[in-house]
């Protein structure tokens, strides 16, 4: 090497370990460590993990079997985990006590404080199989003398006797998972649709550009429940789940797919973008392996931020009896119980499902913020 | 007699035209001129400054030259390794593809010309990659070879660009430019975006590795000092067409048209005592959309006469290899930089 | 230097942005003295501090960036000798720095595009900094504002003064905003890279404008830029900075050709003239500007400088102290006392 060698010192020192890894750091890492700076995003990302985790095994959560219906033990009230009693630190529900009303001949139960029934974390329940392949009865609370005949009913039962927070439990599952199913449709053909649109440009670009106006300047309600209207009766709730996310996809695509074409569009633009085609790379090399990647946080961000508007539309379907129908069950199928006044005033303890999807939205939508701002500090 | 070799690189009559559109039905309503008409020829071995203000064309001469951009019409005319000249202004994409190692480019933002998500060794490798390399082992070789080369340790492999300052990222770009033995590398406005004191460094580096490795450089800028230290011959352009070419010497000490003198004495020179600014233009630049009739410089030309508003000049051979488009060369005096 | 009193004095100011990772020392103690009537230089390369310090002087820093020492006082339009006010202590947002900028100390910023409105007339914009500072009529203001577009040379300006900035080419842009920062006649202009901007061509237009309406008004300059042509064509004084510190001072024809500090010889060096003998490598400064969380104790350019005295370069910090009447260098190779 000749004279005026320099021997160059990187242009960051921040001693030399804390240095070495920020020089290695991918760009996942850096956002990531951006991302954990913002404590609140953070905490909601705790939220969200903790709601999935209830995805994949809500029957641990459980503590009644959701299906399980006794009109005698209808709208019985919220029996609320207490952690002291008069000994000290013991965990136990108030029991209930019922009574037939003599003029309408219907149980009505009430909380009876007095009345302790100790309850424990990890005991048995009834049976079930975990991912549907290893049978077993753990659960996460249950009670502690298992020979008794007593159930708890830890947010109350509905007008069937089926326990509220049990059916609350599956139905984190099948909500939390229409929104995430359904964004990751439109995901994909968002990007494929947007990609092809802005890489290509020209008459390719103009058809799919004129459909996504087409797609946006539809009502989108009414589009809905056009669509899951036509959805015949007789359909298993699983086809009827896949039918919902395809109909919540089928619109939902449309703003990704302008957002990643004008991301396309300033990309291809870009100086690193035409070294790759002056090296002699193919075009799908540079699709794939530059271009995508440069807008891939952002879309992350975006997509984060798409869910609770998914959970939403979902819940809103289903509450109109469009969307998801019993037995199936989803924060929207059991908010339909508290669709009259009546039952609200008597049961109040039936529109929780609603603090759920409110906690749910919240915590997306806080994560896809932060998330975007980790991505996107000064907008490169 | 020995034959002259033909020129590396030749480019005769080249036109670049954006079209403007209006209207519900995108008509074509004009023409954005951004390259209107340019020849140049560059020697093995030599190196060529392409001079002129932004917005002149030159940024886009130089990425049609390489293919970048697609010409409108004209033609480039690049001899291969192999000693055939083929037109590159004629082939499709499949057909440029095998040139491509022997044409390369340096950009100009350090900034925007790495991927911030690849490695140095992604970088710098993807041409070995995308060329047949498939073998790690001999690209991790390879790359290390080229950023010693530049004068990076062969470590910073695993670093990504982020690591880097303004200069050595300029290293980086170089070092994937000359990863598959080019033998043209155009190089756009290289150290415009860095400071002072580093664009030396990156010269002296364009200056050891056109020695060492035989490259034929294409030196875009702006910068006329920087043009002077680096280039053997210069071509001067203004509003997409050619005005002067010569060699650099002859250039500075003899300008012969209007605009490159004036381009010379515009030029700060950082000595408190010698002033310059003594020829002032008025007017602005022209739009390439809407350039001027006849010569293209007449508006603000202090010899201009009623020719110059209507003829277009044509390019003429005023000393040897000291060309100048200008209808009034052999008359005027004109003030160069003294040597 | 005139016998008089300094226009703006700076006395050892410190700015320091406390960031997640650290704090940077933008400006680490700068000293400077502007008269009236001269044009002042700051040059230095990125991370020098110049522009920071520029902001400082209009207290215009961005946050988390804050002024943590020294003095900035600015003698008064038509007060005596004497009496100053010193920025430093002000409120940025107050009333009293609101009337300073723009009526005594004006700025011309480096991007004219984005300095005007696009959706307001160059006129409105103009009239609008007039009538801020001074008590005048709409229609007494319009013709103040038109008299400023013939002052910066634009051609009918009657008519530019209803036209949007956009309508105007690059060099005309660059006019109208130093119109508008001349409108209240400040004895202290600050113009940060006003030629960066604009083609070549225009630029030695632009300069020419600003020597003239300099020496008519006998208005002081600040000129901030990185361009050591620009200096030599346009200032009188020169302060050399390197990362947040002066290095040295001298009247312009000292700085190129009888310069003191190794940082100011080097970057002499080190740029290609139209005077050199061509393709020749070009004498470098060894290494790079450190990142500024990387400051090097001692001179901060102790680790590239050829004659650093080891034991003494790399532990303390020289002071800016004159050589002679008029030039003033901080380096250990000419002074002696030692600054910890």
């Amino acid at each position: 090497m000749a004279e005026n060698q320099v021997e160059e010192t990187p242009a960051l020192q921040l001693g030399s370990k804390a240095e070495e890894r920020v020089s290695v750091a991918s760009n996942w890492q850096l956002v990531w460590w951006r991302f954990k700076k913002n404590r609140l995003a953070l905490l909601c990302m705790v939220v969200l993990v903790i709601f999935y985790i209830i995805v994949l095994i809500p029957d641990f959560f459980a503590t009644q079997d959701p299906e399980e219906t006794e009109a005698r033990l209808a709208f019985i009230p919220a029996q609320p985990i207490k952690f002291f009693d008069e000994s000290g630190l013991r965990l136990w529900v108030p029991a209930v006590m019922g009574k037939r009303n003599p003029v309408t001949l219907r149980m009505e139960w009430q909380v009876d404080e007095t009345k302790k029934v100790p309850v424990r974390f990890f005991t048995a329940g009834y049976k079930y199989k975990l991912f549907g392949l290893v049978e077993t009865d753990l659960h996460l609370i249950g009670l502690t003398d298992l020979k008794s005949e007593d159930k708890i009913y830890l947010l109350g039962t509905d007008r069937l006797g089926r326990d509220q927070w049990s059916r609350m439990m599956h139905g984190t599952r099948t909500s939390m998972t229409v929104g995430l199913a359904a964004v990751a449709l439109s995901v994909v053909l968002g990007i494929l649709l947007g990609g092809v649109s802005g890489y290509f440009g020209g008459w390719i670009d103009l058809i799919i550009q004129r459909l996504i106006e087409l797609l946006q300047s539809l009502p989108t309600i009414p589009i809905w429940l056009a669509m899951t209207a036509a959805l015949p009766q007789d359909w298993q709730p699983e086809q009827v789940f896949f039918a919902i996310t395809i109909i919540l996809a089928f619109i939902g695509w449309t703003t990704l797919a302008r957002e990643v074409r004008g991301r396309f569009l300033s990309l291809r633009e870009e100086d690193f973008v035409l070294a790759a085609e002056l090296a002699g790379c193919s075009r799908w090399r540079i699709i794939t392996r530059h271009m995508v990647p440069a807008f891939m946080s952002h879309i992350i961000a975006t997509s984060t931020l798409a869910i609770p508007v998914m959970i939403i539309s979902e819940t809103s379907l289903s509450y109109l009896g469009l969307g998801i129908r019993p037995p199936a069950i989803s924060w929207g199928v059991l908010l339909q119980e508290a669709q009259n006044i009546q039952t609200i005033a008597q049961a109040p303890w039936l529109l929780t499902p609603g603090l759920f999807v409110i906690l749910a939205v919240l915590a997306f939508n806080l994560v896809g913020d932060g998330l975007r701002d980790a991505a996107d500090p000064y907008g490169h | 007699m020995t034959q002259t070799k033909p020129h590396l690189l030749e480019v005769k009559n080249l036109r670049k035209y954006f079209p403007i559109r209006k209207g519900f039905f995108r008509r074509v309503v004009g023409n954005v001129r951004a390259v209107d008409d340019v020849s140049l020829f560059i020697n093995e071995g030599e190196t060529l400054g392409l001079v002129g203000e932004s917005g002149c064309g030159k940024t886009t001469a130089s990425r049609c030259i390489i293919r970048a951009l697609t010409p409108s019409s004209g033609e480039i005319n690049f001899r291969t390794d192999k000693g055939d000249t083929v037109n590159l202004a004629r082939l499709s994409r499949p057909q440029l593809r095998p040139l491509r190692p022997q044409m390369q480019m340096i950009f100009q933002d350090p900034y925007g010309s790495l991927n911030p998500r690849m490695t140095l060794f992604d970088i710098v490798g993807e041409p070995l990659l995308v060329n047949g390399m498939t073998d790690r082992k001999q690209r991790t070789e390879r790359v290390a070879e080229l950023l010693k080369l530049v004068g990076l340790r062969p470590e910073f492999m695993q670093r990504f660009p982020h690591a880097f300052s303004g200069g050595q990222r300029q290293r980086i770009g170089i070092a994937r430019a000359l990863a598959l033995h080019p033998r043209l590398v155009v190089a756009d406005e290289p150290v415009s975006a860095l400071d002072v004191s580093v664009q030396a460094q990156t010269l002296n580096l364009l200056l050891e590795l056109q020695q060492r490795l035989h490259l034929t450089y294409l030196f875009v800028s702006h910068n006329l000092s920087v043009v002077k230290h680096i280039c053997d011959r210069v071509t001067v352009m203004y509003v997409g067409k050619i005005v002067e070419t010569a060699s650099t010497e002859a250039i500075f000490r003899s300008p012969k048209h209007p605009y490159t003198a004036a381009l010379m004495a515009a030029v700060p020179v950082a000595d408190p005592r010698v002033k310059t600014g003594n020829v002032e233009l008025q007017g602005d630049v022209p739009s390439p959309a809407n350039p001027p009739s006849g010569c293209y410089f007449h508006p603000r030309c202090a010899f201009a006469v009623e020719k110059c508003k209507t003829e277009s000049p044509v390019q003429r051979e005023l000393a040897p290899n000291h060309f100048v488009s200008c209808h009034r060369a052999e008359e005027i005096k004109l003030e160069g930089i003294a040597a | 230097m005139t016998s008089q009193s300094p226009l703006l004095s700076v006395h050892d100011l410190k700015v320091e942005f406390p960031l997640d990772e650290g704090t940077v020392k933008a400006v680490d103690g700068v000293s400077l003295d502007v008269y009236a009537g001269q044009v002042f230089g700051i040059v230095g390369e990125s991370g020098c501090g110049k522009s920071v310090t520029m902001k400082a002087m209009l207290r215009i820093v961005e946050p988390p960036g804050r002024i943590t020492q020294g003095k900035i006082l600015l003698r008064r339009f038509n007060g005596k000798d004497g009496d100053t006010v010193d920025l430093a202590t002000l409120d940025p947002n107050g009333k009293e720095m609101r009337d300073i900028r723009g009526k005594q100390i004006a700025l011309i910023p480096q991007e004219p595009m984005s300095s005007f409105s696009p959706v307001h007339t160059i006129g409105d914009q103009i009239m609008e900094a007039i009538m801020l500072h001074q008590t005048v009529s709409e229609k007494e203001a319009r013709r103040i504002a038109g008299q400023l577009l013939r002052d910066v040379g634009i051609p009918m300006p009657e008519q530019r003064l209803d036209e949007y900035s956009w309508q105007l080419s690059g060099g005309l842009r660059q006019r109208a905003i130093i119109a508008m920062s001349l409108s209240c006649n400040p004895l202290l202009l600050i113009a940060d890279e006003p030629t960066t901007a604009v083609y070549v061509t225009t630029q030695a237009q632009v300069l020419r404008l600003l020597r003239n309406l300099q020496l008519q008004r006998n208005a002081a300059i600040i000129f901030i830029t990185h361009d050591l042509g620009v200096i030599a064509q346009m200032a009188d004084y020169v302060t050399v900075m390197y990362l947040g510190l002066v290095v040295e001072q001298a009247p312009v024809d000292d700085i190129f050709h009888n310069s003191k500090h190794p940082y100011t010889q080097a970057l002499l060096e080190s740029i290609p003239t139209v005077n050199m003998t061509p393709r020749m490598n070009l004498p470098t400064i060894s290494g790079s500007i450190p990142h500024p969380f990387n400051k090097p104790k001692g001179c901060p350019f102790h680790p590239r400088c050829p004659k650093a005295i080891p034991g003494k370069c790399n532990t303390h910090i020289p002071k800016l102290k004159p050589i002679s009447e008029k030039q003033a260098v901080s380096c250990f190779l000419y002074h002696e006392e030692e600054i910890a």
